[in-house]
């Protein structure tokens, strides 16, 4: 048998996006995937299997996305990376385990394709629909991480850096891809697996028998974690917890417990916010985007400079937490924003909401069927100068 | 004679959370006896503790899982099965055992039972059965008796009952048995053949709600349910478990239905890996 660094990809290969992503996850070092078939998603699945027997990867297809999420929470805790795969339907029954994944600050990495909604929708159509339900799916209050890829090769480092900041912040992350970026073939650049940089959990190193799973550093505010089998002999629970992981029924338990977990990543968001920016510097109009619609942004924007509007693209990669300091910044100097979704109108919302009416904020709703298409874009770029002349 | 420290310490110290204790069950509940009994048994088979994980559900009995000292999960309710696959798969060392409810575990949690039994995932299954759901205020559960008052069943249950033994062997579980509450030996010896036993068992004990079924249908307090349980019950091994349905105040068939041998799901999944392990340069493209 060969060394296990071999089956790994370097080098230039022509990949699918979702080939990419389950790529990613073997390079970022997932060895868990916990999964119930769902439609477009299951590409990334046959990929994973394929592929990760021989690294001693363990896969396990559920009953229902439900415990698919449940299993990928448990087999976390022992220390291995885990991830599950899912799209629309199935996003919709993983909620209360996100919740729980958020309480337990247990690791782990959620691939979202998402299709066009609601209910079954339309399968392998490509949708935009879910970008609140990853914000706020779940009962209670959480902050959440959740990345959009907008080709190939970002399928590959974004669940790369998903994997990261699981680790890093203890908590579930959400890719928010979506067919049109999945099924793309592309030649990518695959670093080896040695450049490629992976954040190793925090670990406690302290005696056995003083462990709390929940004492936090003061720093970082992330507890440092053990794994199932390791001595400390600890218990967690979905309850309100002290940092001993007992449940305390109390108001001030209550505030101590949330008030963090909302905390550790809020008040980090500076390492997790991305966004990539095209023209904006003297750009009237500004196109907020993210994903599959971003390709069409690209184009729209390209149009536009050539009739000689001044516009600008800004792409979301991280899209919760959401970029909201830039998005003021730029409301301040800017007209317009427009902001095209493949749903009535979600991120819309959170760009209107930022730009505190420092800019105008204009939708585009982009069906699935105009993806592909930047006629409807460039019209509302129009519409916007025309309505600030 | 003043008595030496050891011997004021409780005999289950080093496998309960003491400084949990007092724990929230009500006097009279049958809780406690199923804690005893896993506790005595865990002693028994002489696994070591670190290596030995309990995942509860949500609801009474789901609260065991936070009085065990061994590392322990208090997870969703009806997931403790999936979670515990999770865990098993994780780390095939560890020792998983589920501990929850009749409602938790046949109710919201049915299908998990069904799948975790099919694939034979090496796990042991202890469910407490009190008839009822007594953490969310006594509402009748699928597994209340014929003609039984709850909350929610003013005029009497008139759904039928799940037959979770029944339930489980059709799944595919490879040791399958039942007790009361008073049983505690045989209950012990049980759990520890399940725990020895590798795949899928479970055990489920009959225990009284001396809070919520006891009242609604005035059986007295818990000691008295227990003891009627232990006197209406009737030990019949290897019997055919569509015989052992439970009525209302009924005969209850006890004793150790199923136990046969399957390949378990890691088992298989091992020898399907070494097979297919591939080694290829750069994979597949």
């Amino acid at each position: 048998m060969k060394a296990v660094e071999n089956i790994f990809l370097k080098g230039k290969h022509t990949l699918s996006g979702f080939e990419a992503c389950a790529e990613g996850a073997l390079s970022a070092g997932c060895r868990f995937l916990g999964y119930y078939p769902i439609r477009p998603s299951f590409e990334i699945i046959e990929r994973f299997i394929n592929r990760c027997s021989d690294v001693d990867g363990v896969f396990v297809q559920m009953e229902d996305e439900i415990s698919a999420l449940a299993a990928v929470l448990g087999a976390s805790w022992t220390g291995r990376k885990s991830m599950t795969v899912t799209s629309g339907p199935g996003f919709s029954q993983m909620m209360e385990h996100v919740g729980l994944g958020v309480m337990l600050e247990t690791p782990c990495v959620i691939i979202d394709v998402q299709r066009s909604g609601i209910s079954e929708g339309l399968p392998n159509a490509v949708g935009g629909g879910d970008i609140m339900q990853a914000r706020w799916g779940s009962h209670g209050d959480y902050e959440i991480i959740a990345l959009a890829p907008n080709s190939p090769l970002e399928m590959f480092e974004l669940t790369v850096r998903a994997f990261n900041f699981s680790e890093r912040f203890r908590t579930p992350v959400v890719i928010l891809s979506d067919v049109v970026i999945g099924r793309k073939k592309e030649e990518i650049n695959i670093p080896d697996q040695k450049d490629i940089k992976i954040k190793k959990r925090k670990y406690y190193k302290g005696k056995k028998e003083d462990y709390l799973p929940f004492k936090y550093d003061e720093k970082d505010l992330i507890p440092p974690m053990v794994d199932i089998g390791q001595g400390c002999r600890f218990h967690v629970t979905g309850l309100t917890h002290d940092e001993r992981g007992y449940p305390v029924m109390s108001d001030s338990c209550q505030e101590w417990n949330v008030h963090r977990l909302v905390n550790k990543i809020r008040l980090f968001s500076d390492q997790i916010i991305e966004v990539e920016e095209d023209q904006t510097e003297d750009a009237d109009v500004v196109i907020v985007s993210y994903g599959a619609t971003s390709l069409d942004a690209i184009k729209a924007v390209k149009q536009a400079r050539d009739e000689g509007i001044k516009a600008g693209h800004l792409r979301l990669v991280t899209i919760w937490p959401f970029p909201e300091k830039r998005i003021s910044e730029l409301a301040r100097k800017i007209d317009a924003f427009v902001v095209p979704e493949i749903n009535y109108g979600q991120i819309f919302y959170e760009v209107e909401r930022c730009s505190r009416g420092g800019a105008e904020t204009l939708f585009v709703h982009h069906a699935s069927s105009q993806v592909g298409q930047s006629a409807d874009i460039l019209k509302s770029i129009k519409k916007a100068r025309g309505n600030n002349k | 004679m003043k008595a030496s420290e050891e011997e004021k310490k409780h005999p289950m110290e080093n496998l309960l959370r003491m400084d949990r204790i007092p724990h929230i069950w009500c006097p009279g509940c049958g809780i406690g006896n199923a804690v005893s009994a896993f506790a005595e048994a865990i002693k028994k088979i002489e696994y070591d503790l670190d290596e030995i994980c309990v995942v509860s559900g949500i609801g009474c009995t789901g609260r065991v899982a936070g009085y065990i000292k061994t590392d322990s999960f208090h997870t969703t309710h009806g997931r403790g099965i999936a979670y515990a696959t999770g865990v098993k798969l994780g780390n095939p060392k560890m020792k998983v055992i589920v501990i929850s409810g009749d409602g938790d575990l046949s109710a919201i949690g049915g299908n998990h039972l069904v799948h975790a039994a099919r694939r034979n995932i090496d796990l042991t299954v202890i469910c407490v059965n009190n008839f009822i759901y007594a953490m969310t205020g006594g509402q009748v559960a699928p597994t209340t008796p014929r003609t039984a008052f709850t909350t929610t069943s003013p005029f009497g249950n008139f759904e039928s009952p799940i037959n979770i033994p029944r339930l489980a062997e059709a799944a595919g579980a490879v040791y399958v048995a039942r007790w009361t509450a008073l049983h505690m030996r045989r209950l012990t010896d049980s759990i520890v053949e399940a725990l020895n036993k590798p795949g899928f068992s479970f055990v489920e004990v009959i225990a009284p709600c001396a809070m919520y079924y006891s009242r609604t249908n005035r059986l007295g307090d818990g000691l008295n349910m227990m003891k009627f349980y232990y006197d209406n019950s009737v030990i019949k091994h290897g019997e055919p478990t569509e015989n052992v349905d439970i009525g209302f105040q009924e005969e209850i068939v006890i004793g150790k239905f199923i136990d046969r041998e399957r390949p378990t799901f890691s088992e298989s999944l091992k020898s399907w890996q070494q097979e297919n392990k591939t080694g290829k340069q750069g994979g597949i493209d």
